[in-house]
């Protein structure tokens, strides 16, 4: 068996202390092969988004392993983490610098890590995700969201990590437009041999991204399964069983509400 | 921006700056300034302003051309002094028989060096102190702040004064005492701009890249504190030059026999009722130009401040 890219233990994260105190995630496990592409998928609340926060330094470990690659992460993580796992966010809107051009945005990086031939790099990066070089100059206000998401996943991609983290990275989308940025997702993992961690609400782009998944609720791992399974209904947990009801539209006679 | 219908169709260079795919990082930002411009010509009292602080700007480089008089050397004592404005002397004369136009151009300088230095030195000062406090939270914020509380505590015209009474009486004091004084408030507009700003995603966007704190706040945050620090250090300059003329009035600013328009009221004063000019046209000078930073400052204020456009 192949070293896993992702590897978590028992992870759980705390906010706060005494009164104020919040366990965002409880003792979750789970790990992702290279190559593969995992899903984190549960209502809003369920802590999803914190375990990928947690994985790359925004926010704190407070019990558990967390192995990228193999390596323990330090905190505060140095450099060659962030060339190792980069992250796409929800909101294209709120990712970009509104006074940085995307030539900018994307030499950044580049520039932080001390990188040869920004010039070629960026349009090369640009080409990747779909977009030509007369986007070079512009600012995220000339930009569509689904283009300022694909200058998201260029600047996450340029330093050429072995593990993406997305977070949401089509739910601020119309739906055309998250097709296309899905298709762009899965096309980049298989050429650029990417491991993929996606949290998502809508079990349709895990499904259709995502090989095995892990459902979370408030704060735990429900039912780990995969993809298959969803798509032909065999969910061995109940609350599982009550999100795939829920994706699949209002019905009038529906479950009995999954009491919390 | 009333006559031009817009269905001219834009001209090389208007559309050169308007081009919704610039070729080059200039483009891109001439481009942005154009369409900043676009908007603040549509306001005829910023533009005023603008004139005001050009005129000023340009009075002050070539007051040697325009200066009919020495600012400094007297005409006759026994003739002409406390001469009223006329042909010869276009704003009169002072009690040493001194050209009072030529002192007021000439006090140009002096007024026009006081604000430059005091937004060269303090808006650096409060522009660090707020981003660093802003950005890094804990117990630097809290240091930092009650620093800029302590001086913020204290009335800036009598901590001015208390400042030039222990440096000594001269211009340079004084601009040194106003930037000392000045900076708080910019401290506390940065730190409420970055604390807006620093749980962005932008921000977790470029700390993911591995960015380091310093390149985070000079790359990042104070780009997007400055537009808000230029409105109100513009719309600060009136009171700059105010206090300026206060502290001159009060013999702590500049020394005679240099010009500089509140010294030039002070003397003034002593023939208010009879010879009105004396006081009047240096008076005049620094209600014109405080106007005018004030309407560039409004003005600059629609452009640049995100919120208060659209």
């Amino acid at each position: 068996m192949t070293e896993p890219m992702l590897d978590i233990q028992n992870l759980s994260v705390v906010f706060g202390t005494g009164r104020l105190r919040v366990d965002a995630v409880k003792d979750v496990s789970f790990h992702v092969e290279p190559g593969a592409s995992f899903g984190l998928v549960g209502e809003s609340g369920s802590g999803k988004s914190t375990v990928l926060r947690a994985v790359c330094g925004l926010a704190p470990i407070s019990g558990g392993r967390v192995m990228v690659n193999g390596q323990a992460v330090k905190s505060p993580r140095d450099k060659s983490f962030y060339r190792t796992a980069q992250m796409v966010f929800q909101d294209p809107y709120a990712s970009l610098h509104p006074r940085h051009t995307v030539d900018r945005t994307l030499s950044e990086p580049l520039a932080i890590h001390g990188e040869k031939n920004a010039e070629a790099r960026i349009l090369e990066a640009l080409r990747e995700v779909g977009l030509g070089p007369s986007f070079r100059f512009r600012y995220p206000h000339q930009l569509s969201g689904g283009q300022r998401q694909r200058i998201a996943i260029a600047r996450a991609l340029i330093l050429r990590p072995k593990i993406l983290l997305l977070d949401e990275p089509t739910s601020a989308l119309d739906a055309s437009v998250q097709a296309e940025v899905l298709n762009l997702l899965d096309e980049l993992r298989v050429r650029l041999g990417l491991t993929y961690v996606l949290v998502s609400h809508d079990l349709a782009v895990v499904a259709h991204l995502c090989d095995r998944l892990l459902v979370m609720r408030q704060g735990e791992a429900v039912e780990e399964t995969t993809a298959a399974a969803l798509r032909s209904g065999q969910a061995a947990n109940e609350y599982t069983r009550a999100l795939i009801q829920a994706s699949q539209g209002f019905a009038r006679d529906g479950v009995e509400p999954v009491l919390v | 921006m009333t006559g031009a219908p817009l269905v001219q169709q834009p001209s090389g260079a208007r559309a050169w700056l308007l081009s919704p795919e610039p070729a080059s990082r200039w483009q891109a930002r001439l481009g942005r300034f154009y369409l900043g411009w676009r908007a603040f010509s549509k306001n005829p009292l910023a533009v005023l302003g603008l004139g005001v602080v050009l005129l000023l700007i340009l009075v002050a480089i070539f007051a040697d051309l325009i200066a009919p008089y020495s600012p400094i050397i007297g005409g006759n004592l026994r003739t002409e002094r406390l001469l009223p404005p006329s042909a010869a002397h276009w704003f009169g004369t002072d009690d040493l028989a001194r050209d009072i136009f030529s002192r007021v151009v000439y006090g140009s300088r002096t007024t026009l060096w006081v604000v430059m230095l005091v937004a060269i030195i303090a808006t650096p000062i409060g522009l660090a102190m707020g981003t660093v406090a802003g950005y890094l939270g804990g117990w630097v914020d809290t240091v930092l702040m009650r620093i800029t509380d302590i001086f913020l505590a204290f009335p800036r015209l009598i901590l001015a004064l208390a400042f030039v009474a222990a440096l000594g009486p001269g211009i340079d004091n004084a601009i040194i005492a106003i930037a000392i004084t000045s900076w708080p408030p910019y401290a506390r507009i940065a730190r409420a701009e970055t604390l807006t700003i620093r749980n962005s995603d932008f921000i977790a966007a470029v700390k993911l890249q591995g960015a380091s704190t310093p390149r985070i706040i000079l790359g990042h945050v104070v780009p997007l504190c400055l537009s808000s620090l230029i409105v109100r250090v513009t719309l600060d300059m009136a009171g700059i030059i105010l206090t300026a003329a206060g502290l001159g009035f009060l013999g702590l600013g500049a020394q005679p026999p240099m010009p500089e328009w509140g010294a030039m009221v002070a003397t003034g004063r002593n023939y208010l009722i009879d010879q009105w000019w004396v006081a009047a046209m240096p008076g005049a000078a620094i209600f014109v130009v405080s106007l005018g930073f004030n309407l560039l400052g409004d003005g600059l204020r629609d452009v640049l401040d995100p919120k208060a456009a659209k």
